[in-house]
């Protein structure tokens, strides 16, 4: 009776097609001479170098986490191609017209159109193919404000003070294995400046895609907002069908100073690999926050329903008197995907508020883990946290765990976790068949109006899509 | 006042592999109102489940024809889309699906299968603000999450809502009295009074004559051990409500029943 929820039959992954392109790419593997090609490639300034040579030193040292609550056969890093990029793109652009038409035509397949005449009105965007930036929209309209949004390889080269000023302040080099590894082979990312005062007049946003499927998208983005200044960035992903596991490592870090306001938002629609598991992104990426000035604010909206395993904590370091760090997550496996993710939310200063509303939902055989960490530390007099964690369960072979970390040095700060565990089962789904309504609307209404906390809390533009998203995914979940 | 609306044959009907159907007969015409007592564990329940085609249970033999179709070939989405409405003992809680949403989706969902137009948000708000007066409902519970935090009572009042929307040829109501105090009962009673008209039918589940003195079925049945063993008109159950339902167990033993 109750088993009657069947093999998951999937939507087929609509942004599975690979772009035919000649490709500039270094063999495969991994050594001191593969750091200093790459920089040498991307003509940087002696500091970067350094950077990466000390973050490759330090990674040699480390070893791959094993803690999470996900399995996959070992990386063979030697394996990987650290850098590939569209032979046409190598040189900078100046304008469209230098791009390869089949890049652009990609985006647009991808619903991310460059050109001036259909682009989003609203928002900018940055759009990176394989490891390299192919274009940022309305460049030209921020710097007006002085706003600086482009992709970190020209920052490197039009701004390196404000890079080396705060590259890996957030992220330390060594940080943890994947975020050292990433910080020696970076090939490109975003870079966001706002200056002192200014509220980014639109929604920036970069769209990730990996097209090669041997290469590693290991990508960096660097977000400051100086005192009073504020910014809603928005990232998109999504990466080709293959057999094989491609790694994605990425880290972001991001700079609020005083009275600064932050709002990261990510829709992420790796490919997941197919319903017995087989390709699919790994997606482990380091993302942190570190509000540094008081009344300073982080806050990290994410939607995850791609990758075939996830292993991210987008995290706050509340290090301002009285700053907030937020932390809204909806994360989707179906099939044969895993993920641990939750959050950090490091309490230093005084008075320091951090939210998490986090929810997944698990369907087929996927293993679903919140982890988060709540760190209360001897200084945060009168700090708070509010924390809930819920588990939505489709079908009897899904697994949801929460393994919150509660850490209290202070005996003024104030911590409340709540969790709870929810199952789509088949009282509810007959309740809405009796009403006519058909499964997929049952399901999908199920699933928004649980996730519906984190959904408003996503910039307009894309909560809709990012609703339509999860239905999507959950095509046929239960049958 | 003689058309079939449903005629059930010599159900049977298993749970987890145990029979608690044991072969039902039935037949309800449009216009009639049909009480169905019994104990708990009778099989009341179960037959109001089969019918609206909840999954868990496993037809064994007979048949149910609605209004002329085998009704056993539909999936519980289509039975509904032709008609059969079942007003939920247990109603569900749906956090974060307001009560708006989900009656609007499912008249659309109806709209569509009759080949109709779907209505939109403003039309349907003035549609449903005229249902609330059926059962006297605030409409403040519109916007509310879908059953969420209602009191047992507003559960029921929010059934035969939906009922009163979808305007069902037969409505099943699972023990709507259950849970209900006196006040409920009567607004919840002629919000279906209001709706029985001489093309539909009424199927009432109950475990007390009490809902009878509100609702006036022209048919009352006993059921007993997975069949109706007894029907009558509507002093049976004023019957009932005297001798209670142990001298079936009698009956049964003498072979009677």
């Amino acid at each position: 009776m109750s088993a009657t929820v069947k093999t998951l039959v999937n939507q087929p992954y609509k942004y599975g097609f690979v772009t035919d392109i000649e490709t500039d790419s270094i063999p495969r593997g991994l050594s001191e001479d593969v750091v200093r090609l790459i920089s040498a490639k991307k003509n940087e300034p002696e500091f970067m170098l350094e950077f990466r040579l000390k973050a490759y030193r330090h990674w040699l040292k480390m070893t791959e986490p094993e803690w999470a609550h996900v399995n996959y056969p070992a990386i063979d890093y030697q394996n990987i191609v650290y850098y590939s990029a569209p032979t046409k793109e190598t040189k900078k652009v100046e304008s469209l017209d230098d791009i390869d038409p089949a890049l652009l035509e990609t985006f647009e397949k991808l619903g991310i159109p460059l050109s001036e005449q259909k682009r989003l009105s609203n928002v900018a965007v940055d759009a990176i193919f394989d490891s390299v930036s192919i274009a940022t929209t309305f460049k030209k309209d921020l710097a007006k404000h002085g706003v600086i949004f482009c992709s970190i390889s020209e920052a490197l080269q039009d701004h390196p003070e404000l890079i080396q000023k705060y590259l890996g302040t957030v992220v330390p080099t060594a940080d943890n294995f994947f975020a050292a590894l990433n910080a020696a082979v970076f090939s490109d990312g975003s870079f966001v400046f706002i200056p002192k005062g200014v509220k980014c007049p639109m929604e920036l946003s970069t769209y990730f895609r990996i097209n090669n499927g041997d290469t590693g998208q290991f990508e960096r983005t660097l977000i400051v907002a100086e005192e009073g200044a504020s910014v809603s960035y928005l990232e998109g992903c999504t990466a080709p069908m293959f057999d094989t596991n491609q790694l994605h490592a990425a880290v972001v870090e991001l700079v609020a100073l005083d009275n600064a306001d932050i709002k990261y938002s990510t829709v992420q629609n790796w490919f997941a690999g197919d319903e017995n598991g087989k390709g699919g992104i790994y997606n482990f990426v380091t993302k942190r926050g570190l509000c540094k000035g008081v009344n300073s604010k982080i806050s990290w909206t994410q939607v995850e329903t791609g990758s075939a395993i996830t292993w991210k904590y987008p995290s706050c370091v509340l290090l301002g008197d009285n700053s907030v760090g937020e932390f809204y997550s909806i994360a989707l496996t179906n099939n044969m995907q895993q993920a641990d993710t939750g959050t950090k939310m490091i309490h230093i200063g005084k008075n320091t508020r951090s939210t998490i509303i986090s929810k997944g939902i698990s369907a087929g055989k996927s293993k679903n883990s919140y982890r988060g960490l709540v760190k209360m530390n001897p200084k945060a007099d009168g700090a708070r946290n509010y924390s809930q964690c819920d588990s939505m369960l489709l079908g009897d072979t899904a697994e949801a765990n929460t393994f919150p970390y509660i850490q209290v040095d202070n005996q003024n700060a104030k911590v409340e976790h709540e969790a709870s565990t929810a199952k789509i089962g088949e009282e509810q789904l007959f309740y809405f068949a009796q009403r006519g309504i058909s499964e997929e609307d049952a399901i999908s209404m199920l699933v928004s109006g649980f996730c519906k906390d984190v959904l408003s809390e996503l910039p307009m533009e894309f909560a809709a899509e990012a609703d339509k998203l999860l239905s999507l995914k959950l095509e046929g979940a239960v049958g | 006042m003689s058309d079939v609306i449903l005629s059930i044959k010599n159900l049977t009907a298993n749970v987890d592999g145990q029979p608690i159907l044991k072969g039902v007969d039935l037949e309800i015409k449009a216009g009639e109102i049909h009480a169905i007592m019994g104990r708990n564990g009778s099989g009341k329940s179960t037959l109001s489940k089969i019918i609206a085609g909840h999954p868990e249970y496993e037809v064994t033999g007979g048949e149910i024809i609605y209004k002329g179709e085998n009704l056993l070939e539909k999936e519980a989405e289509e039975r509904a889309l032709d008609g059969i409405f079942l007003a939920f003992q247990y109603p569900l809680e749906i956090p974060g699906v307001s009560n708006l949403d989900f009656l609007r989706v499912a008249y659309n969902a109806q709209l569509k299968h009759l080949g109709k137009e779907e209505i939109d948000e403003f039309d349907f708000e003035d549609l449903i603000e005229a249902k609330l007066e059926v059962v006297k409902m605030n409409p403040s519970f519109l916007g509310r999450s879908l059953n969420e935090g209602f009191s047992g009572g507003e559960k029921k009042r929010n059934e035969i809502l939906q009922m009163a929307l979808l305007e069902p040829s037969l409505g099943i109501l699972d023990e709507i009295d259950s849970g209900l105090d006196i006040d409920a009962l009567r607004i919840v009673s002629e919000g279906v009074n209001q709706l029985a008209h001489p093309e539909n039918a009424f199927l009432l589940i109950t475990h007390y004559q009490r809902l009878l003195d509100y609702i006036t079925p022209q048919f009352v049945h006993v059921m007993y051990d997975g069949r109706i063993v007894k029907s009558g008109g509507k002093e049976l159950a004023l019957e009932l409500e005297e001798t209670g339902y142990d001298f079936l167990d009698e009956k049964v033993a003498a072979g009677v029943a």
